[in-house]
């Protein structure tokens, strides 16, 4: 069965997204390590973190298409997810400080104190135990998108009433990890880390560490999903997404679809947040601001939904946009993303990597959602009924 | 009246009335005698005069006690005659003429100790309990409530048979009736029958009132007290819980009007519109810069400026809104969750726009004076800032009403929405109806953009702080449905503020945001959902 699966799973595109990021993961490492500073193809330590971060993005975008793009859930809390995971390792790290702390207190983190907390919260206990944490970093975000898929999907909440409470979710969080009482930092939240697993954080080998580990997890999330998307479970996922009721008549228990892919995404997300954190230094309540899940979905969007190797494009192009935008002209960045918001949902309902297989040419089967052009919309609104959705106004009659 | 009258005029002739000064002390009635008495009297004779004095009922030795109590009164030593003394000046105590001394004035300050300050007050209360000024009489009986004594019941039985203000009689009801409970003479069936009056008249220090009388109250009237305050609490809980109402349905008038805008593009036309919430803070900077330019050219129009901004925020925000339906939105029909990060993108870029032309800082709309203050009704106190506010969102929420239900383009908005290709058929303009939709949903969310500068600052992120909350009170009540909207944001808004005084104001917020989760749940489409074929996709 499992064989069966990865052999499914394995499919030449699938091999070649993760034989890339199999070979990043082994040389950029040697890049930075092996060939000197100022040489030609050396990668500096700060670009190996900064694409890190990249790679930490593009495993939350995958996991959004995951649900978004195969299994038809427009999810506007998947930062939820990814922050959560992300806590977790902050936890972790929060009590490798030990007592260097400014405060020099060995049991409490420096906000514990500066709140003149007496003991650690029961919620903190065991996070200085490595594996607990990283069972925390799958379990927390599994455990919330278990309870609230498991809810959501069995009263058939769907299309924008989901996305909409989604978003609710992630602005709720928001709201209570900005209480300092919350005992996770408040406002400042988790930062000033030292250790990991006994090694420093700042330090250039285990800055390469983590960045192998991020693209090899990256590698590993492909092919898991490749396996489910290739399974004739996600068939049933894409059955979900085109058709749902459809789907519901023939006999299939959607709800439990749903919530696998769901759930399997959150974990995702999860882990993505547990690598992102280490990496850039600080993880805060600004990572459940609705904002940036609506972010990822540009991400997803821009990249092409409904494919594995289009949301990791989506993630590394944008971030790099972004990077690239916010050093030398600040001021133009959200004009920027705007527009690409405005561009990608007019002019690339496939994304780039939709665009890409139009000018080649290759017209196959189609894994997206039919194409709705332009030209389509203006059709249906020249008096085609446009909507397959609910658009009643009351339909009280005008006495 | 009139012998008193002569009598002041005498006292013109001082030099006189001092030489008869011994003898005058037993006629009673002899007040610039006695006033003059007090210069030379020990404590214990300054009692005596200021009973005296009390009894002779005269308003004139008011501004005399009043000096001898706070310490103004004194006497020259050189010449003897008392006189009050205020900053540099010195007054007779009983004309209120200015008085010269002379250089070889020697003031010496009349002494009072406090047990004679106690006597001047109730003797001045008695004093003003009679007096032609009915605000002067109130204050008399407040104060007999603030230090009730049995010696002055006889007074106040008389100022209250000849009482003819409803207030004031009840001001001094209210004094009899503590003063009698406090009298250790009166008896138990009196003190009984006080409690009641006692509990309806003194306003929001009864509490205080009686919980230090039960106390000292007899065995036998601790019943009658105890069961007045718990009348009087029970009241108070209903009056903060109706002064929570208020402030519920305050808050959930701003919510109606950021949300119903919304209500029309997500429930009439099934676009899920992110840039809403900039159409609000679009709507608070015409605002502001309509009053900049009434400012700098019209300053007498400048308490109007808010009236003037409401139909310049309408046309803008309305004129961007058909401007972004025709430019962007009509391409993307059909599919709600490509509008969502459409005009997320359109959001960002408004945002931004302003940020570059305004700057990041908060902008300032003053309030014009007839928005400005407060006013009592009953127990409530309401500013009159959110009390027009809650006036306008009932009035554009009416006039939407009657725009949907009672015109031919709300006629046009239902047929279209209801069934496109029938309408289309029948001759209607589907796409300019489109535009008209999203253009009154735009407007109103410019409106809504005017209300919001008179509680919130006017910054780039406005919009940011109200879309959630206006998409939660949409989903709440139900998509499509303008009654839906108005009974969500009452209920969102009430909620919250019932929650506030236990939970706090953040974790009060993420408890309605999980209600409205669990809400959710149980009605997938809201409150007052659609029923029928049409609501399965």
């Amino acid at each position: 069965m499992l064989t069966q699966a990865l052999f499914r799973a394995l499919d030449k595109k699938a091999i070649w997204v993760i034989a890339i990021f199999l070979a990043v993961a082994i040389l950029v490492p040697m890049a930075n390590l092996l060939i000197p500073p100022g040489q030609f193809g050396h990668v500096p330590t700060y670009l190996v973190s900064l694409m890190g971060k990249y790679l930490a993005y593009a495993i939350l975008a995958l996991a959004l298409d995951l649900v978004w793009g195969y299994c038809g859930i427009l999810s506007l809390g998947h930062g939820a997810f990814f922050a959560l995971g992300g806590y977790a390792m902050g936890m972790y790290l929060m009590r490798q400080i030990g007592s260097r702390g400014v405060y020099g207190n060995p049991n409490l983190p420096d906000f514990m104190v500066f709140l003149n907390w007496r003991e650690l919260p029961w919620y903190w206990q065991g996070f200085d135990n490595f594996w607990f944490a990283m069972a925390m970093v799958v379990f927390v975000p599994g455990l919330l998108a278990f309870i609230f898929g498991f809810f959501a999907f069995r009263s058939r909440v769907t299309g924008v009433y989901l996305s909409i409470i989604t978003q609710a979710m992630t602005f709720a969080l928001l709201l209570a990890f900005f209480r300092n009482d919350m005992g996770f930092g408040g406002n400042n939240g988790l930062t000033d880390f030292k250790d990991i697993l006994g090694v420093p954080v700042q330090a250039q080998t285990t800055r390469v560490t983590l960045f192998a580990a991020t693209a090899i997890t990256l590698a590993l999330s492909v092919l898991v999903c490749s396996a489910i998307v290739n399974s004739k479970l996600g068939k049933v996922m894409v059955a979900v997404r085109d058709a749902e009721s459809r789907t519901r008549f023939l006999g299939y228990r959607v709800e439990y679809v749903k919530l696998f892919a769901f759930t399997v995404s959150a974990i995702m997300a999860g882990i993505a947040g547990a690598l992102y954190v280490p990496q850039v230094g600080i993880i805060n309540p600004g990572e459940f601001d609705p904002a940036n899940s609506i972010e990822v979905v540009i991400w997803t969007a821009v990249g092409g939904r409904g494919t594995l190797i289009g949301p990791i494009i989506g993630a590394i192009v944008v971030n790099l946009g972004k990077s690239w935008f916010t050093t030398t002209l600040p001021e133009l960045w959200l004009f920027a993303l705007g527009a690409l918001f405005v561009f990608s949902t007019l002019f690339l309902p496939k994304g780039i990597v939709g665009l890409w297989k139009q000018l080649l040419g290759r017209r196959r089967k189609p894994v997206d959602p039919p194409p709705s052009t332009p030209q389509q919309s203006a059709d249906m609104e020249k008096g085609e009924d446009p909507a397959t959705f609910d658009t009643g106004i009351q339909t009280r009659p005008a006495e | 009246m009139t012998t008193l009258r002569a009598l002041r005029l005498v006292l013109l002739a001082l030099p006189f009335l001092l030489i008869s000064m011994q003898t005058a002390r037993a006629q009673e009635a002899d007040i610039p005698a006695l006033i003059q008495a007090m210069g030379e009297a020990n404590l214990r004779e300054l009692g005596q005069i200021v009973t005296d004095l009390a009894s002779t009922g005269d308003a004139a030795i008011v501004p005399a006690l009043q000096a001898l109590a706070d310490g103004n009164l004194y006497q020259d030593d050189s010449s003897g005659a008392v006189v009050i003394q205020r900053g540099a000046s010195h007054l007779d105590p009983l004309t209120g003429e200015a008085v010269d001394l002379g250089s070889d004035a020697d003031l010496s300050r009349i002494r009072v100790n406090n047990s004679l300050r106690r006597d001047i007050a109730s003797a001045l209360a008695g004093m003003t309990l009679m007096s032609d000024n009915p605000g002067t009489r109130l204050r008399a009986a407040n104060g007999f409530l603030a230090s009730p004594d049995p010696a002055n019941m006889p007074l106040l039985d008389e100022a209250i048979a000849v009482e003819t203000n409803a207030e004031v009689l009840r001001a001094m009801q209210t004094a009899r009736a503590l003063t009698i409970l406090r009298d250790d003479d009166a008896g138990i069936e009196d003190k009984i029958a006080a409690v009641p009056l006692i509990a309806s008249g003194a306003g929001r220090g009864a509490i205080t009132i009686l919980t230090s009388a039960l106390n000292t109250a007899p065995e036998e009237v601790r019943p009658a007290i105890q069961s007045a305050l718990s009348g009087l609490e029970q009241e108070r809980a209903v009056w903060g819980a109706l002064q929570n109402v208020w402030f519920g349905i305050s808050l959930g008038s701003v919510l109606l009007l950021a949300a119903i805008g919304l209500a029309i593009t997500f429930g009439v036309m099934g676009v899920i519109n992110m840039a809403h919430g900039e159409m609000v803070m679009l709507g608070a900077y015409t605002t502001f810069i309509v009053q900049l330019t009434i400012r700098q050219n019209f300053p007498g129009l400048l308490d109007y400026s808010l009236l003037i901004a409401l139909p310049a925020a309408f046309f803008v925000t309305g004129a961007i809104g058909i401007g972004i339906e025709r430019g962007i939105i009509r391409w993307l029909y059909g599919r709600p969750l490509e509008t969502l990060l459409a005009t997320w993108g359109i959001s960002l870029i408004l945002q931004q726009s302003v940020r570059s032309i305004f700057g990041p800082t908060n902008q300032m709309v003053i309030a014009p004076s007839w928005m400005s203050g407060s006013f009592e009704f009953y127990g409530l106190s309401i500013t009159y800032g959110r009390f027009w506010i809650v006036i306008f969102a009932a009035i554009v929420f009416a006039l939407l009403l009657v725009v949907l239900n009672r015109t031919a383009l709300g006629l046009q908005m239902r047929a279209v929405t209801q069934n496109r290709r029938m309408a289309s058929s029948m001759g209607i303009r589907t796409p300019f109806v489109d535009a008209m939709t999203f253009g009154l949903g735009s407007g109103i969310a410019g409106l809504a953009g005017v209300a919001l500068t008179q509680i919130d600052n006017i910054s780039p992120n406005l919009g940011q702080n109200y879309i959630i909350d206006s998409f939660m009170v949409v989903v709440f009540g139900g998509v499509g449905n303008l009654w839906g909207t108005l009974v969500g944001a009452l209920t969102l808004g009430v909620a919250n503020k019932f929650l506030e005084p236990y939970a706090g104001a953040v974790l009060g917020k993420i408890l309605i945001l999980v209600l409205i989760i669990l809400f959710i749940q149980r009605r997938p489409r809201g409150l007052f959902a659609l029923k029928g074929r049409a609501v399965e996709q």
